[in-house]
């Protein structure tokens, strides 16, 4: 078995990765706090649009990924990664994941990243799709479509781009609703352009989607660190039988359980994110190994965050449910554990039969 | 030094001795030249250089075929005791005690554990009373390694019972083939005794023996239990290098082995085992940049969970063959890795791996406290003479 080779620091930030953070921060903090958001999924527009003009067009951060010559930032899904690692953090209801990262690097893979000029993109797959197939008319469940201007869709012959505006648009109720979820009809005259044919459609679409699934740990790990810093704040400002709750040591030890999962996610989705930046052969292992491991540590911080909050966490007032709502919602996108797991152990070589 | 240059030195080092001549001296010879740990000072076996040079170097002794100081047969000294003289011994006994340490001709042991002090460390029990210009040391130490074959010992003793008990404690040397001295073996759960019990009954240590200052020692000690839980943090091992290559082996050679129960554990195991093997790389990239993380205390933690695990499983999978063991004779010092034992002896083995070196439970609470910022357990043992501690 091949190991990976140490590069120095690759699992670490750079400087200018922590500037972009801080950056990237700093603007959620005055745009998307936790109120805003909690007011947002009781409303009609579940996605902060003016939030992602600031973040793609002010900022212009959705074309990270994308080479300058092609029209892009030129930086790279390390970056990708950081500015995700902060939406997590924030619940931030933009469709950074499915544009940045699914949609661009499907059209990366195909060469046709121009087509991202200017738009938003999504990749028009049920959002629990974990490998690449062929939609049709009515495609359930897609993510970040409701705000794009241009859908991709995968047909048997080749992977076409749709103006979203030729195809109807359904909300969906979505167990996240920071990322409402919608179904897609693509009425049968309408067919869009053909982006890549053949099998240079499946490659470019399972491109998309095993980046997806590297850099959607990030996110996870931003929703996890987001339940325990705010935990670790609340037990120890929170008295009960009076001492700080903090201070038992059924809650601290459930704390520092959470403290070493999150260290290890980022260690783990660091490594992702490193694979897809350097299209590093490992990249399939990475990103599977990401999501086997990233989603349940988010759900677990989220659930953890819930029941060390009591009674105040079960409240609809208490921003805590969106986490756990959008780490839920996380672990089932994408593929879920047990089947990048299942994915693993092929890769691995560590077959079932 | 660049180390281009630092290479140089090191090829006229081995250009000026022979690596087949005589073993001991060669090794005194690399520690006068400061060739046995980098980054220790000039005259005391380094270079006043960064750690991280140290690896190139012993490659290229390793290459050259010179004999190296058996690190696992004097494990305690290189990780334990020396870090604690370099730091509080006076100049007289860094000169004394280093060198023979780093060459093995001296094995030094940890005196620290006591049957009625093991988490709780600083409630320890035996006494060093003042006498003329030394002490009397009366008591038991427990949990102790190489002893057996031990020049020195790390002494923790109490030389203040009058006092709380974090302020009552000196550290000395032990003096390991000095009267009333004895070292029983202690027979594990394995079957083995790869530690001992060290009776102290009536012990002259000199004074000169003393490492800090009278009242010191929780200070000194802290050195040295820092030190242990880098030494048990982990080293780079590539994919799969770990404990998860037992687990793994027998399931690609065993094709008859295979079930979907059993396959998902596995994968989940490997899974596990991959992410903390990429924390470990994490943490050793952050040290190699400067800027030591909290992580080592997350892998020691999520290391013992994890081997606990796989060595269970590890007998799932056998089936019927788990049900055979190879050996419960005493054995006394093993010189292989438990993990290359048996596979019944890795899941015993594993047991300890919990406990030993800080249990889990008060990694846990140090996570929670030093690193989380969250209050501490209200203690009713810090402000009292220890002489007073309910025991």
């Amino acid at each position: 078995m091949a190991g990976a080779a140490e590069v120095s620091g690759e699992l670490l930030y750079s400087a200018i990765e922590e500037e972009l953070r801080s950056s990237v921060r700093g603007m959620l903090t005055d745009l998307c706090p936790p109120s805003a958001v909690l007011a947002r999924v009781d409303g009609d527009e579940p996605v902060d649009l003016k939030l992602w003009r600031v973040l793609s067009k002010e900022m212009g951060l959705a074309g990270l990924a994308v080479p300058e010559e092609q029209g892009g930032g030129g930086a790279s899904f390390r970056e990708v990664a950081v500015v995700l690692e902060e939406l997590g953090r924030a619940v931030a209801p933009v469709p950074y994941l499915g544009h940045a990262v699914v949609a661009t690097a499907t059209l990366l893979a195909a060469g046709q990243a121009a087509l991202l000029r200017d738009v938003a993109v999504a990749l028009a797959v049920p959002f629990s799709a974990f490998a690449y197939a062929p939609v049709a008319e009515q495609v359930s469940g897609v993510a970040d479509a409701l705000a794009a201007d241009v859908l991709l869709v995968p047909r048997s012959d080749g992977l076409y781009a749709v103006p979203a505006a030729e195809t109807v648009r359904e909300p969906v109720v979505s167990l996240d609703e920071t990322r409402r979820l919608c179904d897609v009809t693509i009425p049968s005259g309408v067919r869009g352009d053909l982006v890549v044919a053949g099998s240079g459609a499946v490659a470019a679409v399972e491109a998309g989607l095993v980046a997806g699934a590297a850099l959607l740990a990030s996110e996870q790990l931003g929703v996890a660190q987001w339940c325990l810093d705010t935990t670790v704040g609340y037990v120890r400002e929170r008295y009960q039988f009076g001492r700080p709750v903090g201070s038992f040591q059924a809650v601290k030890h459930r704390l520092a359980e959470v403290w070493v999962s999150v260290a290890q996610a980022r260690a783990v989705a660091r490594y992702a994110a490193s694979c897809v930046a350097s299209s590093d052969p490992d990249t399939a292992v990475a990103a599977s190994l990401a999501q086997a491991h990233c989603g349940p540590v988010a759900v677990a911080a989220a659930e953890a965050c819930i029941q060390l909050h009591g009674g105040i966490g079960f409240t609809w007032e208490h921003p805590a449910h969106l986490y756990l709502k959008r780490a839920k919602a996380s672990a089932l996108a994408l593929g879920t554990a047990d089947r990048h797991r299942a994915r693993l152990a092929e890769l691995v070589d560590l077959p079932l039969h | 030094m660049t180390p281009d240059q630092l290479s140089t030195v090191v090829a006229e080092f081995l250009a000026a001795h022979d690596p087949a001549g005589e073993r001991r001296q060669f090794l005194r010879d690399r520690f006068d030249a400061g060739l046995a740990w980098l980054h220790y000072p000039v005259g005391l076996g380094g270079l006043g250089l960064s750690r991280a040079l140290q690896p190139a170097v012993d490659d290229a002794f390793a290459r050259a075929g010179a004999p190296d100081n058996e690190p696992r047969r004097i494990g305690v000294g290189l990780g334990m005791a020396a870090p604690t003289v370099l730091r509080h011994g006076t100049d007289e006994q860094r000169k004394r005690y280093l060198r023979p340490l780093w060459t093995g001709e001296e094995v030094w042991c940890q005196l620290f554990s006591e049957p009625g002090a093991g988490s709780d460390l600083a409630g320890l029990a035996t006494r060093a009373v003042r006498d003329g210009d030394g002490w009397i040391v009366n008591g038991q130490k427990v949990w102790t390694s190489q002893a057996h074959y031990a020049r020195w010992g790390i002494l923790l003793a109490r030389t203040d019972p009058d006092l709380p008990k974090h302020q009552g404690l000196s550290f000395f040397i032990c003096d390991m083939h000095a009267p009333g001295v004895q070292v029983r073996p202690l027979r594990q759960l394995t079957g083995e005794a790869e530690f001992n019990e060290i009776f102290l009954d009536g012990v002259r240590l000199d004074d000169s023996l003393r490492l800090g200052e009278v009242g010191e020692g929780w200070r000194v000690a802290r050195t040295t239990l820092m030190h242990e839980r880098v030494m048990i943090g982990g080293q780079a091992v590539p994919r799969e290098g770990g404990p998860i290559a037992n687990l793994a082996r027998v399931w690609r050679e065993r094709p008859q082995v295979r079930r979907p129960g059993l396959h998902d554990a596995v994968m989940q195991a490997w899974v596990r085992a991959e992410a903390i093997r990429l924390t470990g790389l994490r943490l050793r990239q952050q040290l190699a940049a400067g800027e030591p993380g909290p992580e080592g205390s997350a892998v020691k933690l999520s290391f013992a969970a994890l081997i606990q695990d796989l060595t269970g499983l590890e007998l799932e999978v056998l089936g019927g063959d788990g049900l055979r063991h190879d050996d419960w004779s005493m054995e006394r010092d093993s010189a292989v890795d438990f993990l290359l034992r048996s596979p019944t002896h890795r899941f015993l083995r594993a047991k300890g791996t919990s406990i030993e070196g800080g249990t889990s439970e008060v990694l846990r609470g140090i996570i929670g406290e030093r690193v989380l910022g969250l209050p501490p357990e209200p203690r009713s043992d810090v402000d009292i003479p220890w002489r007073e501690l309910p025991r």
